[in-house]
């Protein structure tokens, strides 16, 4: 655990299972909400997370999110094993998406996941090796201000 | 403000979530059949109109709090996608109106809500 975590879990998911799908940034969702954080908060971590969930379903084999909730702030550590981000500034452009005809049907891979999930973050990075996975680091502050 | 009741009349619209409270009031709809669009541009809490009808539209809606997912153009969930939306108390409305036509009835039927 993280020393400074009053809470702390792991939430595994994995790639391609969408019958799944939503159900690892829910519990995430109804967990900051019984810890008290204001809605704003748990809405943005909910989305961020939503996202992040999503792209280990659509483009990873598996991954993990770890929750951990600090006085001050939530932290997410998004890790997935998976083909990896060749080009992340490319990725990061709203509307670039290497999404398959499939996923576009069920509503997703319109290339804003990335985009969104650091809209959502107020601090956010991203790591990848090619071959090997991806890597989020997300904090969002619980003291009502935004950087 | 729009009601689901309004909208419903607006719509000839038909619940599929029986014991959804129709007096339930919202201020936006967003139209889009693009989830991640609903998640990257969608006001919380707003009225989601789309054709989609899978599960992700419900875990999507749940997510974001919306107070209810129209779905247009005679399009029906399957019975355990309506049991999903049911069960995290999403109302969803059903409608034989295409999304353009749809849009323009629920606008045209309030004053306020034009988004």
């Amino acid at each position: 655990m993280t020393p400074e975590a009053v809470f702390e879990q792991a939430f595994q998911v994995k790639g391609g299972d969408f019958s799944r799908a939503g159900n690892v940034s829910w519990e995430i969702k109804n967990l900051l909400k019984e810890l008290g954080l204001s809605s704003s908060v748990v809405l943005r971590a909910a989305i961020a997370t939503y996202e992040a969930e999503m792209n280990i379903i659509m483009y990873a084999w598996e991954g993990r999110l770890i929750l951990s909730v600090m006085p001050g702030r939530v932290h997410v550590l998004v890790e997935d094993s998976g083909p990896g981000i060749e080009d992340i500034e490319l990725a990061m452009t709203e509307g670039y998406s290497t999404a398959t005809p499939e996923m576009r049907e069920l509503g997703f891979g319109a290339g804003m996941g990335l985009a969104n999930i650091k809209k959502n973050s107020d601090a956010f990075q991203i790591t990848s090796d090619i071959g090997r996975g991806t890597r989020l680091e997300l904090t969002f502050l619980t003291n009502g201000q935004r950087p | 403000m729009l009601t689901l009741k309004g909208i419903m009349t607006a719509l000839d619209g038909e619940l599929l979530t029986p014991g959804a409270n129709l007096e339930t009031e919202c201020a936006t709809v967003f139209a889009s059949d693009l989830m991640s669009d609903v998640l990257a541009f969608m006001t919380p809490g707003s009225i989601l109109m789309t054709g989609l009808v899978n599960s992700h539209v419900v875990r999507t809606a749940r997510l974001i709090e919306v107070k209810a997912i129209v779905i247009v153009q005679g399009k029906r969930p399957d019975a355990k996608v309506i049991e999903e939306a049911r069960e995290c108390r999403v109302p969803i409305i059903a409608t034989g109106c295409p999304m353009f036509e749809a849009c323009s009835r629920v606008s045209g039927s309030s004053a306020e809500g034009k988004r």
